[in-house]
């Protein structure tokens, strides 16, 4: 227990510290750029697919239960503000924390194991500026874009299984769908959930790979709390968030 | 500092980002059709609003144009003081009628307005004076009941 | 070459918690010489390098580097003095996601305004003291353990520093690449006038390239000379050490009960 405080007030102190000297990063921006490849370009794939299947699964599940009702043409309306509310933060969030955030503890977690860190110590480069600050930031710019991108694919599988496949009127589809969500409470709040998982999710990564014992076992662990903690911390934070954001609305 | 493929990947996850942000505002969001930049606010006192909630659309002759901002109790008459947001390209007569109606049986709750034939114009700030309530199902059945037994009695006499 | 003290270490105590791993060490290290730092494993040779380098604060006693106790010394203080010493780690450390080249180029790009053709010469011209401009190109992946550690090697004397230290430069090489980085501690040490401390085990080659060797046991200096003095050396740990045997003053038997008490053969047995 006492253990466990110890280590979050130490994260608490890493993170501050990653920030403060974050102005390297953004002096040498060719630092984040390479680093936006591996946690944003390399995610891609895996937020596109799954967007498209959970969009797909959206609106065969909406159409089956709208249909009831005789409101078919309200499944636009399901599967976007499911998405945009909910899904393309969380599910892209906990996408992105299994693909790039692991990857991230990895990577760090070996260079530390194998005195890459204390090597850069040595040449006078600090690693929390040098290695540890971009990454983080790389997470946090690509965040939004994935979950967006979630999202719009996922509106798109949507559209695909309930306007081509089923027949739903595409006119009533998309206009109910923009009358529903609005701009202000849907969207920005769901991109500020979003932005909010991504600053969570690369401070544990990046937390874990410089925390992690410099062994292949200390490494493979902290690769495996990277996942489950930022899992948990997804989740929580969206129930604080959205019980915040969505009270009192429509 | 030469350009490598991967500034090219970058760009390109970098573009289709913004393009889905884009999209997300623009055609699936209401971004497109409703902004709140170039409009103008109206206020209206009512009875009782029933369910009306902020965000409600703002109606006439089926034409959403505009939307509700805020929802005060006026603590000295007692009404449902109700701001609303109205597209600057729609402008409305002085007598023009609000009242808050139900959209279906069992539909949200929203705000029409019935345009009335004065020349003038309401401008921003100004206040909607003809108003009419939401009907509450309680009343109703009530002012229902009571009518069939004032009914029953007449046909007693 | 000057005679004059680069590194002296005075009374230099360390400690893990309750564990004592160095005891009062003194050293005297010049420049422009090969110093060799050996003892078995596990006897706080590593420990002493990173108190070298200020990565760890010592108990009490001090590291004093041209005349500064690197210790006291302040973070960016500490960075500067930095920049004039350099590591070789024992597996090399070589930067993965880096190539050979940008390994190389590293400090450079850091630390000066260089221009990039200056840096490609430069990169290239270390790269070719370590006999590996050819493979500027390949990735830490693609090396062998004995070229990753002369990669290794042309990376700490990228900015041409005053002072290296080899953590077990020798340790997972075969014969052939062994010879070939000792030499290049030795010839790289007499060409840039610079001090290399060399922490190893390996008694033979290092009696070859060094200038003088400390033996450290149990956190004590148990004994130290030039490589003359130690081959000829009748101390007990000295002769066990350079000549390899099993048993001597470091025991082969880790400290145990009596043998046959614990097989428990006694009288009640018989």
């Amino acid at each position: 227990m006492v253990d466990s405080i110890w280590r979050l007030g130490y994260a608490s102190r890493f993170f501050l510290l990653t920030l403060l000297k974050s102005g390297t990063s953004f002096r040498r921006f060719d630092l984040i750029i390479r680093e936006l490849y591996f946690t944003g370009v390399l995610s891609l794939i895996i937020i596109i697919v799954s967007g498209l299947f959970v969009g797909m699964v959206l609106g065969l599940q909406g159409y089956e239960t709208l249909q009831r009702f005789g409101a078919e043409s309200a499944v636009g309306t399901m599967v976007a503000l499911s998405l945009v509310r909910e899904l393309g933060p969380v599910v892209a969030a906990l996408l992105f924390a299994s693909r790039a955030g692991s990857a991230i503890t990895a990577e760090i977690g070996l260079m530390k194991a194998t005195d890459q860190l204390a090597a850069m110590e040595m040449m006078a480069v600090d690693p929390i500026a040098r290695v540890v600050a971009p990454r983080f930031w790389a997470g946090v710019i690509s965040m939004p874009f994935l979950a967006a991108l979630f999202s719009v694919v996922g509106v798109f599988g949507g559209y695909l299984i309930a306007v081509v496949l089923i027949g739903v009127d595409e006119g009533s589809f998309w206009s109910q769908m923009q009358n529903a969500i609005d701009f202000r409470y849907d969207i920005v709040n769901g991109i500020i959930k979003t932005c909010v998982f991504g600053v969570a999710v690369t401070a544990i990564a990046v937390f874990e790979g410089y925390d992690a014992s410099p062994t292949a076992e200390g490494v493979s662990g902290a690769t495996t709390r990277t996942v489950v903690t930022s899992s948990l911390v997804i989740l929580g934070l969206d129930f604080v968030l959205t019980s915040v954001m969505f009270r009192g609305m429509s | 500092m030469q350009r490598t493929t991967m500034d090219l990947w970058v760009g390109f996850f970098v573009m289709a980002g913004i393009g889905a942000l884009l999209l997300l505002a623009l055609k699936i969001g209401n971004l497109g059709t409703y902004s709140a930049a170039d409009s103008y606010t109206l206020v209206g006192s009512f009875e009782n609003i029933g369910g009306l909630k902020v965000r409600a659309p703002i109606k006439s002759a089926g034409v959403v144009v505009g939307r509700v901002t805020d929802i005060q109790l006026n603590t000295e008459t007692f009404d449902a003081a109700v701001t609303m947001n109205i597209d600057s390209r729609y402008k409305f007569p002085q007598d023009t009628f609000a009242s808050i109606l139900t959209s279906g049986l069992l539909g949200e709750q929203y705000i029409g307005l019935a345009a009335g034939g004065d020349e003038a114009f309401l401008k921003s700030g100004d206040k909607i004076m003809k108003t009419n309530s939401a009907l509450v199902l309680e009343d109703m059945i009530g002012r229902f009941l009571f009518n069939k037994a004032s009914e029953g009695n007449d046909e007693k006499k | 070459m000057t005679s004059e003290t680069l590194v002296e270490i005075k009374g230099l105590n360390f400690s893990y918690g309750q564990r004592s791993i160095l005891k009062g060490i003194d050293m005297t290290m010049l420049r422009g010489k090969v110093i060799a730092i050996m003892g078995g494993s596990g006897s706080g040779k590593t420990t002493l390098l990173r108190l070298i380098g200020g990565a760890i604060r010592p108990s009490s006693g001090y590291v004093k580097i041209a005349g500064k106790i690197v210790h006291e010394l302040k973070r960016d203080e500490l960075f500067k003095m930095r920049r004039k010493m350099s590591m070789l780690f024992q597996f090399g450390a070589l930067f993965t996601d880096l190539s050979v080249f940008d390994n190389v180029a590293f400090q450079m790009r850091e630390h000066t305004d260089l221009s990039e053709p200056m840096i490609r010469d430069l990169v290239l011209m270390k790269l070719q003291t370590v006999g590996l401009r050819g493979a500027h190109d390949l990735m830490p992946a693609q090396l062998s353990g004995g070229m990753a550690r002369r990669v290794a090697l042309a990376r700490s004397i990228a900015l041409d520093p005053i002072l290296i230290m080899y953590d077990e430069p020798f340790t997972g090489l075969d014969p052939i690449s062994l010879t070939v980085i000792g030499n290049l501690i030795r010839r790289l040490t007499d060409a840039l006038g610079m001090t290399s401390i060399v922490v190893t085990h390996d008694v033979q080659e290092s009696l070859k390239i060094v200038d003088y060797i400390y033996f450290v046991s149990e956190g004590v200096i148990a004994a130290h000379g030039t490589p003359a003095e130690v081959r000829g050396s009748v101390a007990p740990f000295v002769h066990q050490f350079v000549h390899g045997e099993e048993d001597g003053p470091v025991p082969f038997h880790y400290p145990a009960e009596p043998y046959a008490s614990d097989l428990k053969l006694g009288a009640g047995f018989a």
